[in-house]
């Protein structure tokens, strides 16, 4: 491939890592072979492991890496452990589409795919039916040899696969929800996720992870929408506050589709996630919503990269961050346009809103075009609750927390709204408002 | 007789450090609709955001009393839920907040300073549509983020609307004609008439006379440089259209007792 966009693998590589990294190696040690997994499976496992050994983690002398600290991760001592299934209160619009992970094992009793029509695969990968090519898509999509990307590869145990053939419309929203007790011990999962949407096909899907205690979690979604398909995904992240989460989405999309996420990220101790949207062909719209709500310590980071390599795509991208007591959030996007992406239309804006002084935001919007006839945009503000407007609200009668909570609500509700499942703007919003209050 | 709504009395204000009110007294009783004309800066608007609790405003001295009690250790909410209504001059657009959220919010708030019960989504949607009449509002806009997009036509009837809803005892209106047609003036003015009665008060700040047209005060104050310099009736305005401002530069301070 003759364009170079610089997908957080390529930066990461220590090729010159002799040592094996004991963070990594730690890990996989506790990560068990799956002897249900077919060949190919088997040996993409193999090929990550050993490419995993010339990798370290990642410090802040990489550039993509240098806002946050792992520090205190690689410090802990993770393992897999297994959990109690206890029941996760459904959404009335998925319950009969959902599939529960405990601690990275899926969850049959808990799990109900009924409502489900016919031409939609989704369960494990070692159950999908041998027509389906998934050794074409799994750890196939850009991106998939960084560190952490490789480290699922090689020591995950389970791959849930959504499946939607061609022309196949599924209305019904679909849930895949990850949950994990680190109560008992410090525990680490791999979720990871293989999305194909099939040629003119359409779906809409619910990415959850959630938890108690201490906890790693290290998830991977690959999301392949091929052409005029459409993909409506969100991304919930509502982890403990005393785990780590670390996640990779990767999109790539063929000529004419539609792919917009909206990812929420509301726990964690320490949050990363990359989304990274490769447009193939020509006519292709990716819009990126996001909302991160970081309090007390939390360090929630979002890096994003959009790259447009073909005629007439657009992409737009709203990221909002609200950022309260000692908490700290990152954003970092980059929107690269090559020069055969004529025609294109890029829009990205990070908007933060900090409740606290001691509160932190780094922000580094990044546009790369060498295309010449392209309409791109892309900025990134900071900002207070303005002093007029809680006036203005209390002098309606609003107490300084119910105006300062009614604002707060308001920044949130802007990315609350694109979210297409409505049980679930609720749900966040009650979450929201507790969390931010507390 | 009827009773005191407001009193002010030898209020002293800075913001920022500068003096902004040197001395203002006012007292407003129950029906009596009080006009405060000024030129920009004159302190008239000031007055009237301190009335309501601007933090930004640091009041220096003298008392304001209202039904019996100082208030300048109210927060702007406490004296928002006593009966204390502030139609602003330039409301603020709040987007993500809708309009009808807003102002059951703000109901609520009332409510629940009164000791009442709080009215839900579906009481409080009936309750909104008939004071919807009052200033002749399309429904639509109570769907819509809080004055977002509004016309200043739009934004003031908005004020009226809240006004109506909460029914305060005191009303500040402040410059509530500035930026408005001929047609927008009279429907707000026209909302405001509808909801006067006996035990109101009202303070109508204004840079024009045209506004007391519509709405017609019974006693007009000038103030100047952060005080009232003359008080007189409704013939003062018209004076004032005809004269200008600049006659008071001449006059003493001497003004007709209210």
């Amino acid at each position: 491939m003759a364009v170079q966009i610089p997908f957080a693998t390529i930066s990461q590589v220590h090729q010159t890592a002799v040592i094996e990294d004991v963070f990594f190696t730690g890990l996989l040690q506790h990560c068990q072979v799956n002897d249900k997994d077919p060949q190919w499976l088997q040996n993409v496992r193999q090929s990550a492991k050993s490419w995993l050994s010339t990798l370290s983690v990642p410090n802040r002398k990489d550039e993509d890496w240098r806002f946050i600290d792992l520090a205190d991760l690689t410090k802990g001592k993770f393992v897999a452990s297994l959990a109690e299934a206890k029941d996760h209160s459904p959404l009335q619009e998925t319950k009969n589409s959902r599939l529960v992970f405990f601690n990275g094992t899926y969850s049959a009793e808990l799990s109900d795919i009924s409502a489900l029509p016919q031409g939609v695969y989704i369960g494990d990968i070692n159950s999908l039916p041998i027509e389906y090519d998934a050794n074409k898509y799994f750890a196939q999509s850009h991106g998939a040899q960084d560190a952490f990307t490789s480290l699922n590869t090689a020591g995950g145990n389970s791959v849930a696969v959504v499946w939607v053939n061609k022309n196949v419309v599924v209305e019904t929203p679909i849930q895949l929800v990850f949950i994990t007790d680190g109560e008992k011990a410090s525990t680490f999962t791999q979720p990871r996720i293989l999305i194909v949407a099939e040629a003119n096909s359409s779906i809409s899907l619910l990415e959850e992870y959630t938890g108690v205690g201490e906890y790693f979690t290290n998830a991977v979604t690959e999301v392949f929408v091929k052409d005029n398909a459409r993909v409506n995904h969100t991304r919930l992240q509502q982890e403990s506050t005393a785990s780590y989460h670390i996640g990779k989405t990767a999109i790539s999309q063929s000529r004419d589709s539609h792919y917009t996420i909206s990812e929420i990220n509301l726990g964690a101790k320490l949050f990363r996630h990359n989304p990274e949207v490769l447009q193939q062909g020509e006519h292709t719209e990716s819009n990126l919503n996001g909302l991160t709500i970081a309090m007390e310590e939390q360090t929630s980071d979002t890096h994003s990269i959009i790259a447009l390599t073909k005629p007439n795509g657009t992409t737009n991208q709203l990221h909002k961050c609200i950022v309260g007591d000692r908490a700290h959030t990152v954003f970092n996007g980059k929107v690269f346009v090559t020069k055969e992406a004529q025609m294109t239309d890029a829009v990205q804006l990070n908007r933060n809103l900090m409740i606290s002084p001691k509160a932190r935001v780094d922000t580094k919007p990044e546009l790369q075009i060498t295309a010449d006839n392209v309409k791109c945009a892309h900025g990134a503000t900071v900002s207070q609750l303005e002093a007029d407007e809680i006036f203005y609200l209390r002098s309606r009668g609003l107490n300084q927390n119910d105006a300062n909570q009614l604002l707060i609500d308001a920044f949130a509700a802007e990315i609350i709204d694109r979210i297409a499942i409505e049980s679930l703007k609720t749900r966040i919003t009650a979450t929201i408002k507790q969390k931010v209050s507390n | 007789m009827s009773e005191t709504i407001l009193s002010i009395r030898n209020l002293t204000a800075n913001v920022d450090g500068t003096p902004i009110l040197k001395g203002v007294n006012l007292e407003i009783k129950e029906g009596e609709v009080h006009a405060i004309m000024g030129r920009n800066g004159s302190g008239k608007s000031t007055l009237s955001k301190i009335i309501a609790g601007h933090p930004d405003y640091e009041v220096t001295g003298g008392e304001i009393i209202y039904q019996g009690e100082s208030i300048l250790d109210k927060e702007p909410n406490e004296r928002a839920n006593s009966g204390i209504f502030l139609a602003f001059q330039y409301p603020l657009a709040i987007p993500g907040v809708s309009n009808l959220d807003f102002m059951r919010v703000a109901y609520n708030a009332k409510r629940k300073y009164q000791g009442l019960e709080e009215v839900d989504t579906f009481d409080f949607e009936d309750l909104i549509e008939e004071k919807l009449e009052v200033v002749k509002m399309n429904p639509s806009f109570l769907q819509r983020s809080l004055n977002e997009g509004f016309s200043g036509g739009e934004k003031k009837r908005n004020e009226i609307l809240q006004m109506a809803l909460l029914n305060p005892t005191l009303t500040i209106l402040d410059e509530i004609d500035s930026g408005l047609d001929i047609d927008a003036l009279r429907i707000v003015s026209d909302g405001v008439n509808q909801l006067k009665t006996p035990e109101k008060g009202y303070l109508v700040i204004t840079h024009y006379q045209r506004l007391l047209d519509y709405i017609e005060p019974d006693f007009v104050h000038v103030m100047k440089d952060g005080e009232i310099i003359t008080s007189g009736g409704k013939e003062l305005a018209l004076e004032l259209e005809s004269r200008g401002y600049d006659f008071l530069d001449d006059k003493s301070t001497a003004g007709v007792g209210v």
